[in-house]
This record gives C-alpha cells, sequence and structure tokens, in this order.
C-alpha cells in the first residue's frame, strides 16, 4: 500500500473516526452552527459554549461524513477546548495552512503542531481538503453567528 | 453468469481509445467512473478537429462555401440523432447544451404554460437532479404539486404505484431510462403507454438509457426523449431532446436570441419553426459534429454484443462482491444496466474512492446527484463502479482488489 494512503489513513485517525471524541450537542450552547458539503452530502453541526471570559467552555459536534471529516471535527473539539476566541482563529488558520500544504511558520505553537500533523496527509489529497475543513469552517461560522456553512 | 470471454472483442475497442492506455499514480487506469462521462474515441476527437480546422464557420447565416459546409455537418448531425433514436422527422431534434437544458426547455415551454396550481408532475424517487430540480422550479414559480413514485427494496419499479400516483390533476411524467445508481430499467412502453391512457405526455431521461439500451421513439410512442453527448462517447457540451413535432409546434419559446427568429421588429416578433425556435444563439457546432461521429462508431459496434459484455462485467462484480459480508449492493432490480452501487459498513464511499484511485481505479462516491433516492435508502452516498463495453474483467479484478485493500486500509 502507498505511503500516502497510509499517512492519510493512520491510526489516529481512523481511531478519531470510529470513536470521535466531544460528539453529541450543548443543550445550553451559546453557539451553534451547520456545515455542509453539497458535494458529498457530508453533514456536520457545532456546538459551542463560551464563558464570560469568552473562553470556549466547551465544544461537541454532531455529523455524519467520511473518516477524514469526522476525525478532523473530533482533533479540532480536543484542540480548541478552553481556548480563547482568538487562540481559535489562530488554530484554524494554522490548520488551514497545514491541510492545504502551505507554510505553516508561526501560525501553529510546536505542541499544537505536533497534535494536528496527524492531519498533515491531507495535503498529498487537494480533493479531500473540504473533508478536513468543514468542521472548522462551521465552528468559525458559529463563532461569528453565521448561518449553515458550504464546503466545496 | 462466470463468462470471462464474451463474444465482444474489447481489445480491439480499447485501441480506439487513447485514453484507456495511460496510467495514474504509475497505475493503470481502471475507469469504471461511465455513468458520469464516458471516455471518448479518437475518432470522435480526430473528426472535431478536422472539422474545425478545415470546415468550420457559423451555421444557416453566412452564403459563403464554409458556412455551407458547416451547416451540412450541423443538419447531418441532427439527421444522425434522428436515426439513433429513430425519430420520424429530423425536426423533431432539438439541440441542446446537454441533459439538463433539454429537461428545463420542456418544463419551461411545454409545462408551465399548460399548468394551474395543484395541478401535479409524477416523478420517481431514482430520478437524478437534472430531473427533479426543474419541476422544483415549477412547483415554486406555478404551485405545481410533485407526486412522487417509489422504488422497491431492490430498485424496481411498482408499476402498480406508477399508475396510482397518475391522478386527475397529473399533468405530466418525468422518468428516467435508466437509474444512474441503480442501473434499474424502466419499463417505458408500458409507462408510456399507462400514461397515455390518462392523457398524460412523457418525458423519459435517456442519459442513462441510450448509452445501453437501443431506443426507438416511435416504437415507445414517448413524447419527449432526451440524451446528452459526453455519456455516449461524445464531447461535453452538447445534448438534444427528442419532441413529437405536435408538441414542438405549439411550445413556446426558451430562450430568445439569434437564429431562433422569422422576424424581428421595434413592436413584435415572430418565431421560427422548430427545431430552430428552440435553438436560440449559435449552437454548439463542433461539438454537435463531434456527437454525430460519436453515434455512428457506437452504432457500428456490434451493440448486442456490447451489451451483452458489459452485463457480463456487471455480472461478474456483482458475484465478487458478495464474498464481502461488509459491502451492501444498492440496486439489484431484475432489469438493470452496468452499474454497480453500493455502502460498506464502517466506510464511508469517499474514503473508499480515495483508496481505490490509487491504485489506479477510478469510481464516483457521493450522492451522485440523487438525494431524494439517497434518503430513499437511508444513506447519504454511495460508491458507484460503471461499466462501459471497453472495460474488463481484469479491470473488475481490479475493483475487486482494490475493495478488499480498502477494507484492510479503513477496516
Amino acid at each position: 500500500m502507498e505511503d500516502t494512503l497510509r499517512e492519510l489513513y493512520q491510526e489516529v485517525i481512523l481511531d478519531h473516526s470510529r470513536h470521535p471524541r466531544h460528539f453529541g450537542s450543548i443543550a445550553d450552547a451559546t453557539h451553534v452552527a451547520e456545515g455542509h458539503n453539497p458535494l458529498c452530502g457530508d453533514r456536520v453541526k457545532i456546538y459551542l459554549k463560551l464563558a464570560p471570559t469568552g473562553a470556549i467552555e466547551d465544544i461537541r459536534f454532531e455529523g455524519k461524513g467520511c473518516a477524514i471529516s469526522q476525525a478532523s471535527a473530533s482533533l479540532m473539539t480536543d484542540i480548541v477546548l478552553g481556548r480563547s476566541l482568538e487562540e481559535a482563529k489562530q488554530l484554524m488558520g494554522g490548520f488551514l495552512h497545514l491541510v492545504k500544504g502551505e507554510e505553516v511558520g508561526q501560525t501553529l505553537q510546536p505542541e499544537d503542531r505536533e497534535q494536528l500533523d496527524v492531519m498533515a496527509g491531507v495535503s498529498a489529497f487537494p480533493m479531500r481538503v473540504k473533508c478536513a475543513t468543514l468542521a472548522w469552517h462551521t465552528m468559525n461560522s458559529a463563532l461569528e453567528g453565521g448561518a449553515a456553512v458550504k464546503s466545496e | 453468469m462466470n463468462a470471462r470471454h464474451t463474444q465482444f472483442d474489447v481489445d480491439r475497442v480499447r485501441a480506439d481509445f487513447p485514453i484507456l492506455g495511460r496510467e495514474v499514480y504509475g497505475k493503470p487506469l481502471v475507469y469504471l467512473d461511465n455513468a458520469a462521462s464516458a471516455q471518448k474515441p479518437l475518432v470522435v476527437l480526430e473528426r472535431m478537429t478536422s472539422f474545425a480546422s478545415q470546415e468550420f464557420a457559423n451555421v444557416h447565416r453566412g452564403v459563403h462555401f464554409l458556412s455551407a459546409r458547416a451547416t451540412d455537418a450541423y443538419e447531418g448531425a441532427r439527421a444522425r440523432v434522428q436515426a439513433f433514436l429513430n425519430a420520424r422527422d429530423t425536426s423533431e431534434i432539438v439541440f441542446t447544451k446537454g441533459g439538463t437544458e433539454a429537461i428545463n426547455l420542456v418544463a419551461a415551454s411545454f409545462v408551465a404554460p399548460i399548468l394551474k396550481p395543484g395541478d401535479e408532475i409524477v416523478l420517481t424517487v431514482m430520478e437524478h437532479h437534472s430531473n427533479i430540480v426543474p419541476w422544483h422550479l415549477l412547483r415554486e414559480r406555478h404551485g405545481a404539486v410533485l407526486k412522487w413514485v417509489d422504488v422497491g427494496d431492490d430498485g424496481s419499479l411498482d408499476l402498480n404505484a406508477l399508475e396510482a400516483a397518475i391522478g386527475p390533476r397529473t399533468r405530466f411524467l418525468a422518468i428516467t431510462h435508466m437509474s444512474n445508481v441503480l442501473g434499474t430499467i424502466t419499463p417505458l412502453e408500458k409507462i408510456v403507454a399507462l400514461a397515455h391512457a390518462k392523457g398524460v405526455s412523457v418525458l423519459a431521461d435517456g442519459c442513462q438509457g441510450a448509452v445501453h439500451e437501443a431506443v426507438d421513439v416511435q416504437a415507445l410512442d414517448i413524447d419527449f426523449y432526451v440524451i446528452t453527448g459526453h455519456k455516449l462517447y461524445g464531447p461535453t457540451g452538447i445534448g438534444a431532446l427528442y419532441a413529437k413535432s405536435a408538441h414542438l409546434e405549439r411550445m413556446r419559446p426558451y430562450q430568445g436570441g439569434g437564429e431562433m427568429i422569422r422576424e424581428v421588429t421595434r413592436d413584435s416578433v415572430t418565431y421560427a419553426d422548430p427545431p430552430a425556435r428552440f435553438e436560440a444563439g449559435t449552437p454548439p457546432i463542433i461539438e454537435a459534429v463531434g456527437l454525430a461521429r460519436a453515434l455512428e462508431y457506437l452504432t457500428a459496434l456490434d451493440r448486442a454484443a456490447a451489451h451483452a459484455h458489459e452485463q457480463a462485467l456487471y455480472q461478474q462484480a456483482r458475484e465478487a462482491v458478495r464474498e464481502f459480508n461488509w459491502l451492501r449492493v444498492i440496486g439489484d432490480a431484475p432489469q438493470k444496466g452496468a452499474i454497480l452501487s453500493f455502502e460498506c459498513d464502517g466506510m464511508h464511499a469517499h474514503d473508499i474512492a480515495t483508496i481505490l484511485d490509487r491504485q489506479g481505479v477510478a469510481v464516483r462516491a457521493g450522492h451522485h446527484c440523487a438525494q431524494v433516492l439517497m434518503d430513499r435508502f437511508g444513506t447519504v452516498s454511495t460508491t458507484r463502479a460503471s461499466f462501459a463495453f471497453y472495460n474488463t474483467m481484469a479491470e473488475v479484478d481490479a475493483l475487486v482488489g482494490a475493495l478488499a485493500k480498502a477494507r484492510e486500509v479503513l477496516g
């Protein structure tokens, strides 16, 4: 089997997709948004609860989709939990660079980079980048109070 | 069926399609996405090049040499489509940019003018979005009611349910000739007869059907039949609508522009006779010539042998995947074309397609522009392998092997 495939579907990704972290909804969510990929029918719904300080006190997601989109959503909820809004947006910027195969530079702290690096294999599959970014765009939309997100 | 060798000389036809010889990711291309778009034989590409480089001008306009040559080629293409569908007259063939435009044309010019709010349009749940959304537009704009005919769990159409769906307020029936997901082939002759018995006109979406089945619009007595060029081994950007001349004559124009008029003044306009009335603007001339060459190529094949070969490929694949207890085939109707759609436990179609792709196997993953059907089968996406006469038994083996590998990676 080709190395790029093994890298894309490494054990961590498959584990996240099979056993997603923070899967479910939040009854008293402060921010909610739904994302939809009209090309493949994948859906994700992100629930956020922000603390008065503006930090992400809780985050959960519901969704149906491919291993990449589910793993990405699961990883995202793991990494942004407890962060400030600014940090979450910074992480999103860095993540987008990572999966598009662009220079990540200083946009990700080393420990964040290490945690998100399992998604770097997506960059070798341009047709799948939208799967990896759907959850992040949807979270961003929720934080900005936006409506449904479409990832094409 | 396990005949690995059919009467059809697949090696000979493969040589006609240059792209089939290429590799992807260093592996031989196994192209099983034919229902999305078919590959083109070299003769089609050569004909388009020779036409564009030696015979091209705009049609129906100039008096000069090339304009006459181009007009002859374009009208000759119309005659080729007429023969392919066995239409009574060339004026019953309208060139469009594809199947989608042809259906939209019928919706706007034939159905919309006869609709009153609450009138019904009957569809099946296995229609492609191109045969759903034009009718949704009529629902939104004219208050039409869409009535849906279900399919059985095996994907077959229940004719009794279809007949029951056609009521006193039904104005139109739009139905696929062959499902792009299930492969189900619909018995058009019976369908047309039972619709006509209730005074309802019928459109068949033949974008898949015409590729695999012989079509005789007169024998079917069908009102409208739609084809698209790129699935018929021809170019993109060209399709055709067959319509009975009695319908075309009373249909209003679809788009306005050059070529579709008789006379234009400051205050009035009169329209050309069909088919020109429905071909506003410069048509896809080179594409029409390419389509004609593709139809010539296709009809020169032994189509019965080609069909048998496709069926043998399908049966081989269908039998092989029975080994995979984690795979569920969607679409097992007794009458079906060479399309294998399936779902896999714990494996999403896009992940499967990505892994197949890296082994050179091109399949489609997703909802296939058939979300109503996905909903019917309680899923959002399937993986689909669709076969053409140029596919081989070795390619079926490659598909099956690649699926086993996908299971290994994702399972």
